[in-house]
């Protein structure tokens, strides 16, 4: 599996677990499905910029800092929509961002080893 | 009148030393030390004045030089020749001494012998690395049909920026190929008569019966003599042998580890890796912390290992519901 693809599939799996963790908020518990959608969607976005970023720069230390900005940011923009929640939204939306930094840069395949597990050189 | 002259013993013994010197006064060398005594030949450390570089002569022991020994040692430089890979010294020249003593120079590594090496606490994960580079030299020879039959710790070097070397090839023995790319140079270009040819068929300058190699690190077909049945698989045993000298010392070895060394190690050559590839490979493995063939793992130690592998991983996602149920806690509040 590509270091993007690795991205968006953790990404979109931690995210929408990440989302039905909301259910744990007796207030917003009725909107679970929205929250979960979004979720996914934002871990998927934040999967394909950390895979994208893993691809291009092999450092594990970068790599998961990365990770984590990312994760935090897009959080953050989320909570900023939601008008709250943010510790709520952008921790645990910054440790995804992290763990996809971790096994997008630790996992997956370049292209190079691919190519070189294929024997398509 | 008569006048004595007396020497004292340091000057004898000076003496001495200089005329079991090489004498590389037609050569493009400088002879600086000896570095290594062998059955066969010396190595001594030499400059080689054109290049203004050291590098490492090894010359024949006797002066007394037949036509069998002289085709050694051609043959064994021939040999090294033919294997360039990062792991196997490069041959640069070859010749003969006034004596007729025949020679060849290759790279000088600055570094120590595996045994030296090990000896200086290296961990078991640098053990296995530089046994690997090892392995991986071995199995390019046996790739261009070279035997080595004489791998040992003693000759596997590790130089000064780690990288690791497999010297002394001279029992080398060289399996059968249709159309070797030496087969075009002229083996009698050093003036021997009736030297028999490293090409045309198997060569391996020994004959049934006779036993080369060094003991501990020798399979038991090669202990035996069995010149005919010796394959890959001897390197191979000899690599596990290898292996073993470098797991028994370390306090903590997996099963996995010690298995690999088994296997390599098994009397039968048909219950050994069948090449020296598969043994990096297998080697490869347990640095990754992947099963190894040579081991059958079961469930505990399958969940053992892939923890010790993704502690880092485990230790995030634990965080994470950590944090979760900190927040689960929190938000009801």
């Amino acid at each position: 599996m590509s270091k993007p693809l690795l991205g968006v599939v953790l990404g979109a799996v931690l995210g929408a677990i990440d989302g039905l963790t909301a259910w744990f908020t007796p207030a917003v518990r009725d909107q679970i499905g929205g929250i979960v959608i979004g979720s996914t969607i934002k871990g998927i976005i934040a999967g394909v910029a950390i895979g994208f970023f893993a691809k291009k720069f092999h450092s594990l230390p970068i790599g998961i800092l990365f990770g984590l900005a990312v994760g935090a940011l897009l959080a953050y923009l989320v909570a900023r929509l939601q008008g709250g929640y943010y510790l709520e939204i952008i921790l645990p939306g910054s440790l995804v961002g992290l763990i996809v930094g971790f096994a997008t840069q630790k996992y997956g395949n370049t292209k190079e080893k691919m190519h070189a597990e294929s024997g398509s050189f | 009148m008569t006048s004595e002259m007396w020497l004292s013993d340091d000057k004898l013994n000076h003496l001495r030393t200089i005329v079991g010197d090489p004498d590389f006064s037609s050569t493009k060398y400088t002879f600086v030390k000896e570095l290594a005594r062998g059955g066969m030949g010396t190595v001594y450390l030499a400059e080689d004045r054109e290049l203004n570089r050291l590098v490492a002569i090894k010359v024949l022991n006797t002066t007394e030089v037949t036509d069998d020994l002289r085709n050694r040692m051609i043959r064994e430089a021939q040999i090294i020749a033919r294997l360039e890979h990062p792991g196997i010294v490069p041959v640069h020249d070859v010749g003969t001494l006034p004596d007729g003593r025949v020679f060849y120079a290759m790279k000088f590594v600055r570094g120590s012998r595996l045994d030296e090496y090990t000896a200086r606490n290296a961990s078991l994960k640098d053990r296995l690395r530089k046994f690997q580079a090892a392995c991986d030299a071995v199995a390019f020879a046996h790739a261009h049909g070279v035997i080595h039959r004489d791998l040992k710790p003693q000759n596997i070097m590790i130089g000064s920026f780690g990288e690791v070397l497999v010297l002394d090839w001279g029992v080398a023995k060289i399996l059968p190929e249709p159309d070797p790319p030496w087969s075009a140079v002229p083996w009698h270009r050093f003036g021997q008569s009736g030297g028999k040819p490293p090409h045309s068929k198997e060569w391996s300058n020994t004959s049934a019966g006779t036993v080369v190699g060094t003991r501990h690190y020798m399979s038991p077909e090669q202990a035996r003599g069995e010149i005919d049945q010796l394959d890959e698989r001897a390197d191979v045993y000899s690599l596990g042998a290898v292996l073993h000298f470098l797991l028994k010392d370390q306090p903590k070895v997996s099963k996995a580890a010690k298995a690999i060394s088994l296997k390599a190690r098994a009397n039968a050559k048909e219950e050994r890796y069948s090449s020296a590839s598969e043994l990096s490979a297998d080697i490869g493995r347990l640095l990754d912390a992947e099963p190894v063939s040579a081991y059958r793992e079961n469930a505990l130690e399958k969940v053992s290992r892939w923890v010790s592998k993704n502690r880092f991983l485990i230790l995030l996602v634990l965080a994470y519901l950590l944090m979760r149920i900190f927040l689960a806690f929190t938000s009801r509040r």
